[in-house]
């Protein structure tokens, strides 16, 4: 069978790479044509959750306010994603620019970075780079300015209202939605807040056109993405693919002949079993990603994988919320019991089933995706779980 | 909120209502009521215990009922098979951190988890039980507030609380994910922190996880020992509340019935803390005369405006909050700690009882009382001058373990002497009451005249609109007044101690001027003290204070100065207001204490 994988390269090209050009260029169209070519491009939201970017930058133009705010997520805590801090560190002026292209489009005098706390030893550089941006953009004219603000090392805080709650300077918790973000966003005004990479697509979109974008991927996921590959690979690193293969292409490529599951999303990701890699696309009309692919070969045991998962939700959680705080630890303290023989085999059906109520009752998506791992990997790979 | 109508189904059943309606209200319309835990009226909005979560018709999330707004063809289900399972879920992951050993518990039998569980016929030992597991740690260390760890559910209730009602912050949220929690600075203890034993905390805590110290079985000791004389003092609020715990209505007043059930209790003479609410009225008034008088006529110096002493969290929070402002404190101590040195000096003297076998204990709406009976500063009889501080609640318990029929009781008349009261006094409950009180006596000082309001009701300091003011014109003044001829006395009134920091900024800014605040630390006053009935709210504070005022509009005298035992306490004991006497017993001062 013929490998439909394709690497590509967009994000990373220097060929490209006068990004102030691209600012300067797009301040002299219409910001309803920028916005209505990225809507045309297809692109979704690189983070994970994969919302409609156009459609988020069209409801933040429609807002009326005098103040109104871009922040770019660079909090890249998910377990097995290292693909922000890359293109943080080869290309930021694309993302820079992808962001002032957007604070023209919506009216914004402000810019926010969010920067996990463990990417600190950037901070310099980045910090040169965005101020000597900044000059370049008052000197194009533009009226806006982007700060780097620093996380403090909660995972949570790359939820977007977390995220805003941290740089008010409070703790990082999500808030109630609605209102969402570009309603009442970051200091309670409209705001849009992207991934990294999204902002970086934003200008290639401008520079190269939709339709060049389009040409890759699928109906429901256009364009290509950036992959965090790590695990049982002899091919760990950074690589941006065409968007729509399979696991199975994914596996041929990257995997070490032995690979029995992929965790594809990171630890709130799902978990891939070999027998379903040929069906499984990897997508938003599969199993979308944020990046992170985890190749696991038989060596490993997924009892231990989803153990660290869930300690690693158990401390991350915020614990605001029932679901999320209890559950976490009941589901860790729950397969720890099994495993003992302490509860029957039979306790995994109902820890299954807190695992759908967290998904529906959690209040954010951290405690809501519990359940991806902990399902897919229970359901899959049960015996290794039990014995 | 909009006027905009929004039309959405709940339940299958069509109902409208106006636009930022929350489900949960919308639901209330339709008399569903949808459980909670971490919503409280009295609080912002936290979506965090999730219980109230219901289903939306096509959609993937369950939505949170007290936090999502209605929207236009919004069809809701409360109680769908997904809703109650996941409900269901939620209650059982909460009792799995929850030490649930209720019948050791404060609060069994009021506490809100317990009563869903029970509703939801939940299997406590469905999830592994967390609680017992971990170290959890019970802060015993106030002498007002217990904090215990194990029984909290993290709701945010005591969080919001302490923010947004009380300005002061004491309790906030540490840690993260199992291990978060509810916490103080650096973790101090609870007695080391800002804290100040308000109880609000209380008030809005749905499980036990903080209640009031409780020194209930001290006081049964000190009644079953022959050779102790235990007197005992009723606070104001105490008489619009008790009934609550008893089995009637919010705004029911019980004061006979209490006087009577504390006989049968067997205190030795039950008196009341309206009486001290009279006398500080006298001296307070006194003072504040004295220190307008000082201010216009003397040119001195003085602190002005001159504020009330009576809220013990008050003067705590000030101690910590704004020590730039402590000689604006009356130096009057509040009624409670005026009575306790009296009953162990006037009233040991006048019953022929040495002041060593005297037990004085006193009925309190309130936790922060307990904290000042224990202050160094409240010794002045040469003992502790009250001994044991009970909450409404307390004493709801004793006479429910002593067996008393409370609702059958008859009426008794307070003991004498201390014992008598006037209408003043009683208003002391409600917020502006200390202000109306010492209103109606200054003026008829000054002026020979009552005040000129219809039925000495001074309305405008009334209400429980957060900050209050008023100005009353003084006119036609006996001639050794004329100094405040046409003076405008200007007054202000706040209660919850989150107003009085706005209004004490204000003060500290030099953006207002008044001549007499009153500050009650509590929403609505002492009837909405930390150490009244659980539940609270707006509705349930509104009918006590329609029973307070009821009370006072009830009594023969309605002015502190026409009260016989206070005039009888000069002649004999006190002479006059601010005499030396008055000043060892009955005045204080107080001093800065740290910020957090």
């Amino acid at each position: 069978m013929e490998n439909k994988l394709k690497k590509v390269d967009l994000i990373f090209c220097k060929t490209c790479q006068d990004d102030i050009e691209v600012v300067r260029k797009a301040l002299q169209r219409n910001p309803d044509e920028i916005i209505n070519e990225i809507i045309d491009s297809g692109l979704k939201g690189r983070g994970g959750a994969g919302f409609p970017t156009g459609l988020k930058w069209k409801f933040a133009r429609a807002q009326q306010s005098d103040i109104k705010y871009v922040v770019c997520n660079a909090d890249e805590g998910e377990p097995g994603t290292f693909k922000d801090r890359e293109i943080l560190d080869v290309v930021l002026t694309t993302v820079l620019a992808g962001m002032a292209i957007f604070a023209y489009c919506i009216g914004a005098k402000e810019g926010y970075i969010y920067l996990r706390a463990e990417y600190n030893f950037m901070l310099n550089k980045l910090n040169a780079t965005v101020e000597e941006f900044n000059k370049k953009l008052k000197d194009l004219g533009l009226s806006f300015e982007i700060q780097i603000r620093s996380g403090a090392g909660a995972y949570v805080c790359g939820e977007e209202s977390a995220l805003f709650e941290s740089i008010e300077g409070k703790r990082g918790e999500p808030r109630n939605k609605p209102p969402f973000p570009t309603v009442v966003g970051l200091f309670g005004k409209p705001t849009v807040i992207n991934n990294v990479e999204t902002f970086v697509y934003t200008a290639m979109i401008n520079h190269l056109g939709a339709a060049r974008f389009k040409e890759l991927g699928t109906q429901d996921s256009r364009g290509s993405k950036v992959f965090s590959i790590s695990g049982d690979t002899p091919k760990a690193g950074i690589y941006e693919l065409e968007l729509g293969m399979t696991v199975e292409d994914f596996v041929k490529e990257f995997g070490d002949g032995d690979t029995k599951a992929v965790q594809v999303g990171g630890a709130s990701g799902h978990c891939v079993p070999r027998k379903k890699f040929e069906n499984t696309i990897i997508g938003f009309e599969g199993i979308p990603t944020g990046g992170s692919m985890m190749l696991f070969n038989s060596s490993r045991s997924m009892y231990n994988v989803l153990k660290d998962y869930l300690e690693f939700f158990t401390e991350e959680s915020c614990g605001q919320c029932t679901p999320c705080r209890v559950g976490c630890q009941q589901l860790l303290k729950g397969i720890e019991a099994v495993k003992r023989g302490e509860r029957p085999a039979s306790y995994l059906e109902e820890l299954k089933k807190l695992a759908q109520s967290m998904r529906i009752a959690a209040k954010c998506g951290l405690g809501q995706s519990v359940a991806n791992p902990f399902i897919s990997i229970v359901d899959n790979f049960k015996e290794e779980i039990i014995y | 909120m909009s006027n905009y109508m929004v039309n959405l189904k709940i339940n299958n059943i069509p109902v409208s209502v106006p636009e930022g309606t929350t489900i949960l209200d919308a639901a209330k319309k339709l008399n569903f009521r949808i459980p909670t835990l971490c919503y409280h009226e009295d609080l912002s909005v936290a979506g965090n215990c999730r219980v109230c979560v219901v289903e939306q018709v096509g959609a993937r999330l369950l939505q949170a009922a007290c936090a999502v707004p209605v929207s236009e063809g919004m069809e809701i289900l409360t109680n769908s098979t997904k809703v109650r399972q996941a409900r269901k879920h939620i209650i059982e992951l909460l009792l799995s951190e929850h030490r649930a050993d209720c019948t050791e518990c404060y609060k069994n039998g009021n506490c809100e988890l317990q009563d869903l569980a029970h509703e939801y016929g939940v299997n406590q030992h469905l999830f592994i039980d967390l609680a017992r597991k971990r170290n959890y740690t019970i802060d015993r260390s106030s002498p007002s507030i217990i904090k215990d760890d194990s029984r909290c559910i993290r709701c945010q209730r005591c969080v919001r609380t302490c923010d947004e009602l009380q300005g002061v912050s004491a309790l906030a949220v540490a840690y993260k994910g199992d291990h978060q929690k509810i916490s103080t600075f650096f973790e101090h203890p609870m007695f080391e922190v800002v804290c100040t034993n308000c109880g609000q905390c209380i008030n809005r805590c749905p499980t036990g996880a903080l209640i009031e110290k409780t020194y209930i079985e001290e006081v049964w000791d000190a009644l079953n020992d022959p050779n102790k004389h235990v007197v005992v003092q009723t606070a104001p609020a105490v008489r619009i509340g008790l009934g609550e715990v008893l089995g009637y209505d919010p705004g029911e007043r019980v004061t006979g019935k209490m006087v009577t059930a504390l006989k049968l209790l067997g205190f030795d003479s039950v008196l009341d803390t309206d009486f001290t609410a009279d006398l500080t009225i006298m001296e307070e008034g006194t003072e504040l005369l004295t220190r307008l008088k000082k201010a216009l006529v003397d040119k001195e110096p003085v602190a002005l405006p001159m504020m009330t002493s009576c809220s013990p969290g008050w003067i705590k929070f000030q101690e910590h909050l704004f020590p730039n402002l402590l000689d604006n404190l009356s130096t009057c101590k509040s009624p409670q700690q005026m009575f306790g040195a009296l009953a162990k000096t006037y009233y040991a003297q006048k019953r022929g009882i040495d002041p060593k076998n005297i037990v004085s204990v006193s009925i309190m709406p309130c936790t922060a009382k307990k904290f000042e009976a224990n202050r160094p500063e409240m010794r002045a009889s040469g003992y502790q001058d009250v001994d044991y501080v009970l909450t409404t609640r307390e004493l709801g318990l004793m006479i429910k373990q002593a067996g008393i029929d409370f609702m059958k009781l008859p009426d008794s008349p307070y003991d004498s002497i201390m014992g008598e009261s006037t209408g003043a006094g009683v208003i002391f409950g409600a917020t502006g009451g200390v202000m109306e009180a010492a209103l109606r006596t200054a003026y008829e000082i000054v002026t020979g005249r009552e005040v000129p309001f219809r039925n000495l009701n001074i309305t405008p300091v009334r209400g429980f609109e957060g900050i209050r003011e008023a100005t009353v014109k003084i006119e036609g003044c006996l001639p050794e007044w004329s100094f405040l001829e046409g003076v405008e006395l200007k007054v202000a009134v706040a209660h919850g101690l989150a107003n009085a920091k706005k209004l004490m900024q204000a003060v500290s800014d030099g953006t207002v001027s008044y001549h007499f605040i009153e500050v009650m630390a509590c929403p609505g006053g002492c009837l909405g003290g930390g150490g009244q009935p659980i539940p609270t709210n707006l509705e349930i504070r509104s009918k006590r204070a329609e029973a307070i005022y009821a009370e006072d509009e009830s009594m023969p005298l309605r002015k502190s100065h026409e009260n016989p035992e206070v005039h009888m306490i000069y002649q004999e004991f006190l002479g006059k207001p601010l005499s030396h006497k008055s000043h060892d017993l009955l005045h204080t001062h107080y001093k800065a204490r740290k910020r957090y």
